[in-house]
């Protein structure tokens, strides 16, 4: 039996405690809450220097421009480097997107055997992979096979890196189609291959531009795989075996230089480059992914 | 007609699609294979040249004649800079995910999942430009200096003068490379407990956070290894970022001896030498070589990221199919 003064004994120890645990509790929120406010810093703080040092820059020259001789007072500008990016981004988007494509409709439509389970494991593995190996490997494959830089071999990397993103994307949109829609087109005898092209590919049809565009802002911020492909260049684009100059590469080569024009020049760059990059992610984010309520499994990072 | 071109012709088609789609589909397996057949074959000469030694040795001299590479500074780089990385961005991470998961409003919850995604779209190069010209400065005046004036002379690892570029900022970058990728993971697997889970431990008068102790932490686990793991193989590959503040040391300086040294991690090494080396030669082969190196250190890491990540969300996404 538990007498009155130790029941009352136990209901002040329980006070005690509460008060204790409440405290802790306080606490771990205050540092959740730094934890946030850590991460969230680094944000503000690059936005705001990108804009800051690259706004002053910024030109029709600067913006149209071939860089000038290094360190003489002709600065130039970039040109040859938003020209790079813009063929590089198309180029690998040629090979990328309809392998990519087809892959997914493989994995969502043909795959749920453990071939397209081991499929799809490995394609998530190479999403995450470090992107200098796949720039050594086209350096390897590629370069050293037809003897020169150049832009194939940098399309040829850049389309390796983009295929896990639209191959996991394209899957994703198309298992969100209803099997009903499926179903109507087998019931009116449409083939399988023309159900897919014609009623599954345009049902999932922001989704798969969603996957596409996202893995166009990755590959365009990629740096480590271009230093084996593409190498750099100061001349605009004069054949597709020649060596080419892109808008991460170029931010990388500015800033090793010594000169304060060279630095500045790089802010600019990297202005631009953001300016594409994260419009995009926040484009695609702000038409397609929030009617969907998030990006589900797969997301996006830059890396290299 | 319309009609008779949507119904698609012969079934021949359809198999011929199929086998296409296969295709498309198995190009990603055999990239992979070609990878490791690739690197192997580029890197064969150095490891005719240095055999074992290549892993353990930390010369690395290209003059001809005496030429001798060992790839052991910058494969511990690689891990001492993740490792800080990850020891630095693991709790912000988890604290993160923890904030969004369990306790941030709604309206907060998508806002900064947003903002924390748009931290991860940043490109590597411009986390590199940054840190050199900007964030070095502050760390370096305001956490390196502090650090080795109490505490240099007694300490190993913060010993020497601090200069901004070296081992501490690139892992410092790196940490906030990587949280991106480890809290959005850790916060789905998060909102995959269960409600009955957490409903359980309020009824028994739990705080928030012994909720999240109690009943989000032990369910969520694996997931939240394989979600740092994740986090720490993007470290692991991390290029341009690296490159840019670690300083760049060669040969046996290389081997981090204090936080605020200079040092060199695999890729880096790749990335500033690779201008250097000439088609052929075996400076070339040795740079491959540390590819290779970088790449099964790298399929390890992700193989078993993968394997505890997707076990963890696959069984949320069945709960909420049945």
């Amino acid at each position: 039996m538990i007498t009155i003064e130790q029941r009352a004994e136990f209901r002040k120890h329980f006070r005690n405690n509460i008060q204790s645990r409440l405290v802790t509790d306080r606490i771990i929120k205050g540092i959740v809450f730094g934890c946030v406010a850590l991460a969230i810093i680094p944000l503000g703080s690059i936005l705001l220097e990108v804009i800051r040092n690259g706004a002053p820059v910024l030109s029709i020259d600067f913006l149209t421009q071939p860089p000038g001789a290094v360190g003489s007072d002709q600065p130039g500008g970039i040109g040859p480097a938003i020209q790079g990016t813009l063929l590089l981004i198309g180029m690998s988007s040629l090979v990328g997107v309809p392998i990519g494509v087809l892959g997914g409709i493989f994995l969502s439509e043909y795959g749920n055997n453990r071939f397209g389970h081991a499929i799809r494991f490995f394609n998530d593995v190479l999403a995450e992979f470090p992107t200098i190996v796949i720039g050594l490997f086209a350096f390897v494959v590629i370069v050293l096979t037809l003897g020169y830089f150049s832009i194939i071999a940098g399309m040829f990397a850049l389309s390796i890196i983009m295929l896990p993103i639209i191959t996991r994307t394209t899957e994703e949109s198309l298992k969100l189609v209803p099997v009903t829609y499926r179903e109507a087109g087998y019931a009116l005898g449409i083939k399988r291959w023309t159900v897919i092209f014609r009623i599954l590919l345009t049902s999932a049809k922001s989704g798969l531009i969603t996957g596409i565009m996202l893995s166009v802002a990755r590959i365009g911020g990629e740096t480590a795989p271009l230093i084996f492909t593409i190498l750099g260049s100061s001349d605009f684009f004069t054949g597709f075996d020649q060596p080419m100059d892109a808008l991460p590469l170029r931010i990388w080569r500015l800033s090793l230089l010594p000169y304060d024009t060279a630095t500045a020049q790089g802010w600019g760059a990297a202005l631009i480059l953001i300016l594409i990059v994260l419009s995009l992610n926040i484009g695609m984010r702000y038409l397609f992914l929030r009617k969907r309520g998030g990006g589900g499994r797969f997301r996006i990072t830059t890396g290299g | 007609m319309e009609t008779v071109k949507l119904k698609g012709g012969s079934p021949v088609y359809d198999k011929v699609f199929k086998i296409a789609s296969a295709i498309a589909a198995t190009y990603i397996l055999a990239i992979i294979v070609l990878i490791v057949f690739q690197l192997s074959s580029g890197s064969y000469l150095i490891w005719a040249h240095e055999g074992i030694s290549f892993l353990t040795g930390s010369d690395w001299n290209a003059v001809e004649g005496s030429e001798s590479y060992g790839a052991a500074p910058y494969i511990t780089g690689t891990f001492v800079t993740a490792g800080l990385a990850m020891i630095i961005g693991v709790p912000i991470s988890i604290g993160i995910a923890m904030f969004l998961s369990e306790l941030a409003p709604k309206f907060l919850r998508s806002a900064l999942s947003f903002v924390i995604e748009l931290l991860a779209a940043v490109p590597s190069v411009i986390y590199g430009l940054w840190g050199m010209f900007v964030f070095r400065d502050y760390l370096r005046d305001w956490i390196e200096t502090p650090l080795n004036n109490a505490f240099g002379n007694n300490v190993w690892f913060f010993s020497g003068t601090p200069f901004g570029l070296d081992i501490f900022t690139a892992s410092v970058v790196l940490a906030i490379m990587i949280i991106p990728t480890i809290a959005s993971i850790s916060r789905e697997i998060m909102i995959a407990v269960p409600n009955s889970q957490r409903e359980a431990a309020y009824m028994l008068g739990a705080t928030k956070w012994e909720v999240f102790k109690m009943a989000v932490i032990p369910y969520s686990k694996s997931g939240l290894v394989g979600a740092s793991i994740l986090g720490l193989g993007r470290a692991v590959g991390e290029t341009m970022a690296v490159t840019m503040l670690i300083g760049n040391a060669t040969g046996p300086q290389a081997f981090p001896t204090s936080l605020f040294g200079p040092g060199q991690t695999m890729s880096s090494i790749i990335a500033n030498e690779f201008a250097e080396a000439s088609q052929g030669s075996l400076h070339m082969a040795a740079l491959i070589g540390v590819g290779l190196i970088l790449f099964i250190v790298a399929i390890a890491i992700n193989i078993v990221a993968q394997l505890l990540v997707s076990r963890v969300i696959k069984a949320h996404q069945g709960a909420v199919l049945a």
